[in-house]
This record gives C-alpha cells, structure tokens and sequence, in this order.
C-alpha cells in the first residue's frame, strides 16, 4: 500500500510510472502487428539504428531537449527501416539477413559517433549514454509529456487505420485486389511503429527496447484469439512492464531500465505460455495427462471384459494382480481402475477384487465387440 | 456487335530473373463461362491469375476486364487465393475473414456494420459454413478453409471470379459445395476463372479449358481443345492419371 501511495504522491516516482505505462501502451500495441506480421525483429533494427539519429541530433543542434533527440531517433530509426526494404527489393539477400545488416551497420555508426562525442572537451554530452540502456529515473515531466502525446499519435493511427492494418497482417495479396495500395499501408504501420519505438527510448534503452515491441504481443497472443483484445492486451502487458520495471529501477540506484523491463516483460511472456487457457503448455499438459488415463482406464475396461467374457458372470470379480499381469506397465492398472470405478464402469468387491459392472459391460461391448466373422473370446 | 470478353489478355510475358514464366499468352474469356486453367506445375497458372490481377508485374502483355483496363474494373474481379497463402492461426474469426471482401467498397478507414455482418452471413450459408461463422480460423479443416476464402469472394459480389486451386486437397462436401456455387455464379452471368488440378473432372466442372505450360497451348470450348494431343503437348508426353483416355466427353 505504501509503495502504491509512493507512487501516487512522489514526483519523480509518478513521473517515471505514468511515462513507462504510456510507452508500453505504444509499443505493446504496434508490437502486436509487428509480431503477426512475423516482423518481431524489425523493432529491434529500429531501435539500434536510432542510436546514430539520436547522436547526429546532438552534434547538429547542440541541445540535449528530448524533443530533438526523439527526432533524430525516429528519423535514423526510419531510415533502417527504409534501408531493409531497399536491400530486400533490390538484391536477393533474404529478410534476416537485411535485419541483421541495418542493425549492425546503423548500430556499429552510432556507437561510434557516441563514443567520438564523449571524448570531446565540453561537458554537455554528459547522458546521452543513458540511451544504451535505458534511464527512467531521468524522466522528467515535459518527457512524460512528449511520450503520452506521440504515443498517443502512434494509437490513435492504430484506430483509425484498423481495418487496413488488419489486411495488411493477414492477407496483404487479397487487400492489393481490393484496390487498397498495401504498400503505403505498410509504410504507414512502420512509421508508427518507429514513433512508438523511439519514444521509449531515453527510458528503456535501444539494446533492450524491442522486448517492449515483442514480449507484450508474444504473451497476449496466448490468452486471446481475436485481433482486437490481442491488441488490447498486448498495449496493456506493455504497460505493465514498462511501470514494472521502470518503478523498479528508479527505486534501485544503478539499476538501469531497460534490464528491470526486459525482466518484467519476461515473466509476463513465461506465466502467459505456462498458464494461459487453451494455449498454455500447463493446461496442454494437464489435457494430455487426462487424455493418457482415460486411455489407460480403456485398456483396463478391455482385459475386464475380456475376463468377463471367460467366466460370463458380473458376480465374479478378479484380483487386481491379475490385471497388472496382464498390463505392460503394471502400475498403471491401479489409477485406471479408480478411474473406472469413479465412472462407473467397475467396481470393488467385498473381497477386494475387481469386477465390471452392467454398465461397464455395456459400454465395453459397445467399444470392443466384434463383429461375428473374427470370433470373441468365448 | 457482341460483348466484349469478361477476360482479354494479349501478348502477356511474365519473367522471374530472366526465367521467363509465362511467354507471350493470349487468353479470352467470354463473359459467363466456367473456365478451367491446367497445365503441370511450374506452368505459370497461379502466375496468369496474379498477372490478371495486377499483382504480378508483367515484362509485356496487356489486360482487360469487360472491355476495359483492370484498374478501372476492379470492382468487378473477385480473387480467391490459394489457401495455403495466409497464417491461419491469424486471431480473426470466420466471420471477419469474410467481411474483408467488403473492405474494397467500404474504402479507407470506414468500419464493417451490420450490413457487412448479413451479407457475410449470407454467403457463408451459401457455403453451408454459417455454423462456423463465430469460429477461430486455425479450428477450420482444409476445406473449411476453402470455404470460407470462397465466402470471402462471393460478398465482393463481382461479375468476374479468379480462383487458385479452389479444389486443391478438399473433401468430398467442400468440393460439392465448390460446384454448387460455382454453377450458381454462372447462372447469374458471372464469370469464372480456376487454376485446376484434377484433369478427370475437367468435362464435368467447366465449360471451357486452357492448357497452359508458359506458353499457351490451347483454348476453348472443353470439347473441342482437351483432346488427348493437346494434354500430351501440354504435359509434354506425361500425362498425369486421368488425363486423355478419359478427355472429350468426360466419365
């Protein structure tokens, strides 16, 4: 409760929050198109190639103000994402290899045009650095401001652009047919996809800032099969890493944002692919070890009826070692018989041996009866 | 003075790095047939239909819908793509996926309503998959699916159908329900274009044939061009099973 109303009430804390929610909003939202549209590493191509934007702002201008240094993140940010399509069209290097490639090549730039910076004499490039991995603490409101207004932006396109990116990430073959031209849709998607990346950037780092884009949307796809609540849910995991681990690192010194978030966002990932109805790998296991029992008790129903058919009489039960002999996995025998006679199909005698009961018969003949023609047991 | 041709294509050359994989096609179809392309693979049928569509940029060749170039008809074209073309775990519904058909006529930004919602339930009738309409596509079997990709071309409610391998690995109900809607979209005058694989249903399916393989072999009228010499030129000699002995007149 504390901690809560510590962040209600203390300015920075409040700062940090509301900033971190707005960007994960953004970037969980873009990041459910980007991961359908199995662009998952696209936002990591963005948000290293806006290393050397953010620098070149910074050299050109001289001014540290967020605003010019988000300018210049989304204008390199988008020219990496004009520089994969470009190799994509004009060469037959396949797309991980033009991923892989921007993001080198526009990362290695930058790295190099911070490290240049920081050698010179004047002070003021002091924390441009803070952009490697990320520095929520540093979020001041004018920040949180600029965040919530182009995050903002970034959402609203969404809403309005609905139904075009829908075709665009489903079928965008079908959607040229219709007269739609996918491939302004497509810029339009990635432009907003670089703007939701680049305003996140000064809290949560270029290194890690694409587990915002990919994490959220990988563990809403989980719980969800409609586009809509995907969406939803993926803006709304974003938001909760991002104040997760932004809270978090703000209230540890030293502990930088990008890190805490990545961590966050991982263990929404984990829990959703473990526990998510349907889709997750609990339940899917749980299905299986129901499906194995209820196999193992139909087995056991067999041997039963089998052993019925011998002696011709539900009166007469068999012990349970007779059964197990009869099984290759003597241990299975057991369990299937509690599971039988929780159904119905068998039961305890007196004598503690087993028997089936009419019901039981019943359905074992109506399983494993054969036709006349192969003859029964009898 | 007669209609012009639901379909026209002249002279159409279509190369992949050099490779060309259609040469020199002329194609006309008239208006409210049922036309079946065949040819073996790698012959450039799926590559006609996306030419026709725009979607395949071509080295030379020139196409018409009803007399007019494509961009100004393209209302009038429907296009039913192979099925294995999208991810069908996508999170979208049955009914969404045939509401997109719609999407051309509402235009930018304008959202699907309950208009969009009836005609898309209308042709999922058509289709007998109406029961579906609420279901997660990846829970559809393979016919279903085609089903629902033919749902989806029939709310465009156009005069002209380009189909890609609609009976492509369906079931027996899918495949009766194809040929149902099919003979139905031709007695309301429309016109329908489909890659096909199975040469044996050829005679009973379609009024018309091409044999294609990158140029084209034949044109016409099912009984006088899918001859047994014309499959062995098509084919070049390897006629698949059910091919010529069964050719004019059918089963």
């Amino acid at each position: 409760m504390s901690f809560l109303r510590e962040i209600l009430f203390d300015y920075t804390l409040r700062n940090v929050a509301l900033g971190a929610a707005a960007l994960g909003l953004a970037s969980g939202a873009l990041g459910a198109f980007a991961v359908l549209r199995r662009q998952s590493l696209l936002g990591d191509v963005v948000s290293h190639a806006a290393l050397p934007g953010i620098v070149l702002a910074f050299i050109l201008t001289g001014s540290k103000d967020t605003l010019v240094l988000v300018a210049g993140a989304f204008g390199a940010g988008w020219l990496g994402t004009t520089a994969v399509s470009t190799i994509r069209g004009r060469s037959r290097i396949p797309m991980d290899g033009a991923l892989g490639i921007v993001l080198s090549v526009f990362f290695g730039i930058g790295l190099l045009l911070l490290t240049w910076v920081q050698g010179r004499p004047d002070a003021a490039q002091a924390g441009l650095d803070r952009f490697l991995f990320g520095q929520a603490a540093a979020l001041v409101s004018r920040d949180v401001g600029i965040i919530a207004v182009l995050g903002a932006v970034s959402l609203a396109a969404v809403g309005v652009f609905w139904k075009e990116f829908k075709l665009l990430s489903f079928d965008p073959e079908f959607g040229a047919t219709l007269g739609f031209p996918m491939g302004r849709v497509e810029t339009l998607l990635t432009t907003v996809l670089v703007l939701a990346i680049v305003v996140g950037l000064q809290a949560v780092g270029v290194v890690l800032m694409a587990s915002l884009v990919v994490a959220p949307a990988a563990a809403a796809r989980q719980w969800t099969d409609g586009l809509g609540p995907m969406v939803l849910l993926s803006a709304l995991f974003g938001a909760l890493a991002g104040v997760a681990g932004a809270v978090t690192s703000a209230s540890m010194p030293g502990l930088p944002t990008g890190p805490a978030i990545v961590l966050a966002a991982t263990g929404l990932v984990a829990l959703s692919i473990l526990f998510a109805p349907c889709r997750g790998l609990a339940w899917e296991r749980a299905r299986r070890i129901r499906r194995h029992g209820r196999l193992r008790a139909e087995a056991v129903l067999a041997d039963l009826f089998a052993l019925y058919r011998q002696h011709g009489s539900l009166a007469h039960g068999h012990p349970a070692a007779v059964l197990e002999a009869l099984r290759g996995d003597p241990r299975a025998v057991l369990p299937a018989l509690a599971e039988l006679e929780e159904r119905g199909d068998a039961r305890r005698l007196p004598d503690g041996t087993w028997a089936l009961t009419g019901a039981g018969r019943d359905r074992a003949e109506s399983l494993f009866a054969e036709p006349s023609g192969r003859g029964g047991a009898r | 003075m007669s209609l012009p041709p639901a379909v026209q294509v002249d002279d159409l050359t279509v190369a992949y790095r050099e490779q060309p994989v259609l040469w020199d096609v002329d194609l006309e179809v008239p208006a409210g047939v049922l036309m079946a392309i065949v040819g073996p693979n790698g012959a450039g049928k799926s590559t006609l239909i996306k030419s026709i569509l725009g979607l395949v940029e071509p080295a030379a060749g020139r196409v018409r819908i009803h007399g007019a170039p494509y961009a100004e008809r393209r209302r009038e074209v429907a296009y039913v793509p192979q099925r294995g073309s999208v991810d069908w775990d996508f999170p979208t519904s049955v009914l969404d996926v045939v509401m997109m058909g719609r999407y051309g006529e509402l235009g930018w930004v304008r959202r699907p309503g309950a208009a969009e919602r009836e005609l898309a339930r209308e042709a999922l009738r058509k289709v007998d998959m109406e029961a579906f309409a609420r279901r997660q596509i990846r829970q559809l079997s393979g016919g279903q699916q085609q089903r629902v990709f033919l749902a989806r071309a029939l709310v465009q409610s156009a005069s002209v159908y380009l189909m890609d391998e609609p009976f492509q690995g369906v079931d027996a109900t899918t495949e009766r329900a194809i040929v149902r809607v099919l003979q139905e979209l031709r007695s309301q005058g429309s016109t329908v274009v489909a890659v096909h694989h199975a040469l044996q249903t050829v005679p009973e399916y379609f009024d018309q044939v091409t044999l294609l393989n990158v140029r084209r072999i034949a044109s016409g009228p099912v009984g006088e061009v899918f001859t047994p010499a014309n499959l062995r030129l098509t084919y070049g000699g390897l006629v698949p099973f059910g091919g010529p002995s069964v050719a004019p007149g059918g089963a």
